[in-house]
């Protein structure tokens, strides 16, 4: 692709010598204030969530700050009690990760590697549940809980994502699987490995970056959903960040900037996860689009 | 997607078929490695959807017996006024869902899709507000949108006059306002959906029609439309999909109000469910909103299966 790249920008370049550059200009010229644009409402919560609340009042929200107030993120992070938020977050995430990647590692290997009756349709049954709008799970879900006495814990948490995620992770995972040469089961075979261990030698060393790439995105899902937390958590000291900034939100009336330091605060892990890993968050996105 | 398939084990060798499948090891391995993950999404997601569909049947409240009462729950469905007004906001979010993005996410792409320094800053900055829950972005845009909030006072200060626009408070704006803050939000997806699209452009069928002297609108519109074709499909119906599950900007930013003038299903659902106790009701509501979401699932493994065919 490197070679047609540059074979294409010689061609051009000889043909529109003279107006490369113009254009250049101009392209930064439109997409610099498009993008400062775009993240207005970004900016203009870190200038809020320093501000004082006399500050924001008197001189409206579209003013520069007069006041530098830090202590904004301290009173958030422990009378909006987000350190605890935060902790439970982490908590639910963490194991329903483990849970979704591992289970879905195994069906997937065995919807990639064999044939055999009713594969497909367990592999579409994965892929439709995992499009399904999450009300039609909602009252049994939340009943199923209660049965199991797992309602109002982190366990109903953690559960229900580590098994409605397997659904989207068998999709991406077996997709991948099958581009694995079949090659190297071959030669597991003949050396006399069992499928298990073809498994755990073979195809998840080799799934790795499907794998990361599937964490990257999940970790962000779960931690970031709101949704399941309202229904099956009620006690304030076990909210993950979403539900518990939703009643700092109600704590906090008119305090948009203890508000606003805590949503800052909040989506520090995702953004440094995307930050960081933003190659492996990209790919799982579009592994996941089929494409 | 790479074309290299791997080569199926056939596990049903002939000889063993002989043998029932429960004492046959060979064929039995792919299920043993199924069980586990099939039952845990059985009983969190597929049987909990089928209990759905029979609890829309009943009347269960939380409290009196739950009894069978029939097609009840849809006939009340179908007089309400909120069903339909959720119906037709959740109409909204789709049209607004599988056209605005597209188009931006589409312009931002082919303005992207370049080595010139920087575009991976752009890229990443477009997409950012994809990264943060949309509990976080539900409480900035509420703000944004507050009578005296920053959207009004830019007005102000571009010059315009007179009252503040109540942009969650009036009932024809309300629904409006909130998709904005969606599609805030989902721009930067669709658009990171097709540069990856435009990655399996053919740029050597694109420099040949130049060549040729086509024009860069021609040979986009001939060459490059044609081949985003199939990711463009996967984006509509993903966006319809997330289209119908629009709930937690709802939920945030207005709880379906003013007078329910920005509800959606999924939000008359959970109030109906979860603050009314009409159970049966709710279920009704989800069963719709479900039926509605199966014909773009369907439309999608429909596509997938024709992919599957070609290995």
């Amino acid at each position: 692709m490197a070679t047609t790249t540059a074979h294409l920008d010689t061609g051009e370049y000889r043909k529109k010598r003279n107006w490369r550059p113009i254009r250049i200009a101009f392209y930064y010229l439109f997409l610099v204030p498009l993008l400062l644009i775009w993240l207005i409402p970004i900016f203009m919560t870190f200038l809020t969530a320093v501000r004082s609340l006399d500050d924001i009042t008197l001189n409206g929200p579209f003013s520069w700050p007069t006041s530098f107030e830090l202590q904004n993120f301290s009173q958030a992070w422990t009378q909006g009690g987000l350190n605890r938020y935060m902790l439970n977050s982490f908590i639910i995430t963490i194991p329903a990760l483990v849970i979704c990647l591992s289970l879905s590692s195994l069906a997937a290997f065995s919807l990639a590697r064999f044939r055999f009756k009713g594969n497909l349709i367990i592999y579409f049954t994965f892929v439709g549940g995992s499009l399904l709008p999450f009300q039609i799970l909602m009252l049994p879900v939340y009943r199923l809980a209660n049965t199991l006495n797992l309602y109002d814990t982190y366990w109903a948490l953690i559960i229900f994502h580590g098994a409605f995620q397997i659904g989207f992770c068998t999709f991406v995972l077996r997709n991948f699987m099958r581009t694995i040469p079949g090659e190297i089961f071959d030669a597991a075979r003949i050396d006399g490995a069992s499928e298990f261990r073809i498994y755990r030698q073979h195809v998840v060393p080799l799934s790795l970056p499907a794998i990361a790439a599937l964490a990257t995105l999940e970790f962000t899902w779960i931690f970031n959903d709101y949704l399941w937390a309202l229904i099956l958590v009620q006690r304030d000291e076990l909210k993950p960040v979403t539900t518990g900034l939703a009643s700092l939100q109600g704590e906090f009336i008119r305090a948009y900037n203890i508000q606003f330091a805590g949503t800052l605060i909040a989506v520090v892990p995702t953004v440094l996860l995307f930050v960081f890993l933003q190659r492996y968050f990209i790919q799982g996105l579009t592994m996941g689009s089929g494409k | 997607m790479a074309e290299t398939t791997l080569p199926t084990r056939h596990t049903g060798v002939s000889g063993s078929t002989h043998k029932p499948l429960w004492r046959d090891a060979h064929r039995l391995t792919p299920y043993v490695f199924l069980i586990l993950p099939v039952t845990l999404y059985s009983i969190w997601v597929i049987g909990p959807m089928f209990y759905s569909v029979w609890m829309s049947f009943t009347n269960s409240d939380g409290v009196t017996r739950q009894e069978f009462i029939g097609l009840d729950n849809y006939q009340r469905l179908f007089q309400d006024d909120i069903f339909w007004t959720s119906f037709f906001n959740n109409i909204k979010w789709l049209v607004s869902f599988i056209t605005i993005p597209i188009v931006a996410g589409l312009g931002l792409a082919l303005l992207l899709n370049n080595d010139l320094p920087g575009t991976r800053f752009f890229k990443a900055g477009f997409f950012s507000p994809m990264v943060v829950s949309s509990v976080v972005i539900g409480v900035i845009w509420s703000w944004m949108y507050q009578p005296f909030g920053l959207i009004n006072e830019m007005l102000a200060a571009l010059g315009r006059d007179g009252m503040p626009i109540g942009f969650l408070a009036d009932p024809d704006l309300v629904t409006w306002s909130i998709i904005g803050a969606a599609l805030w939000r989902q721009v930067g997806y669709v658009m990171l959906l097709y540069l990856a699209g435009l990655k399996n452009v053919d740029k050597t069928l694109v420099e040949a029609s130049r060549v040729d002297g086509a024009s860069s609108l021609r040979s986009f519109r001939d060459i490059v439309l044609p081949m985003l074709q199939p990711v463009t499909v996967i984006i509509v119906v993903i966006s319809i999909i997330d289209a119908l599950r629009s709930f937690d900007l709802v939920n945030i930013m207005t709880r379906g109000g003013p007078y329910n003038q920005s509800n959606v299903l999924a939000q008359m659902m959970y109030i109906e469910a979860f603050q009314n106790y009409n159970m049966g009701y709710g279920a009704a509501i989800a069963v719709v909103l479900a039926l509605i979401s199966i014909v773009f699932i369907f439309a999608y493994l429909r596509h997938m299966l024709k992919d599957e065919m070609e290995f």
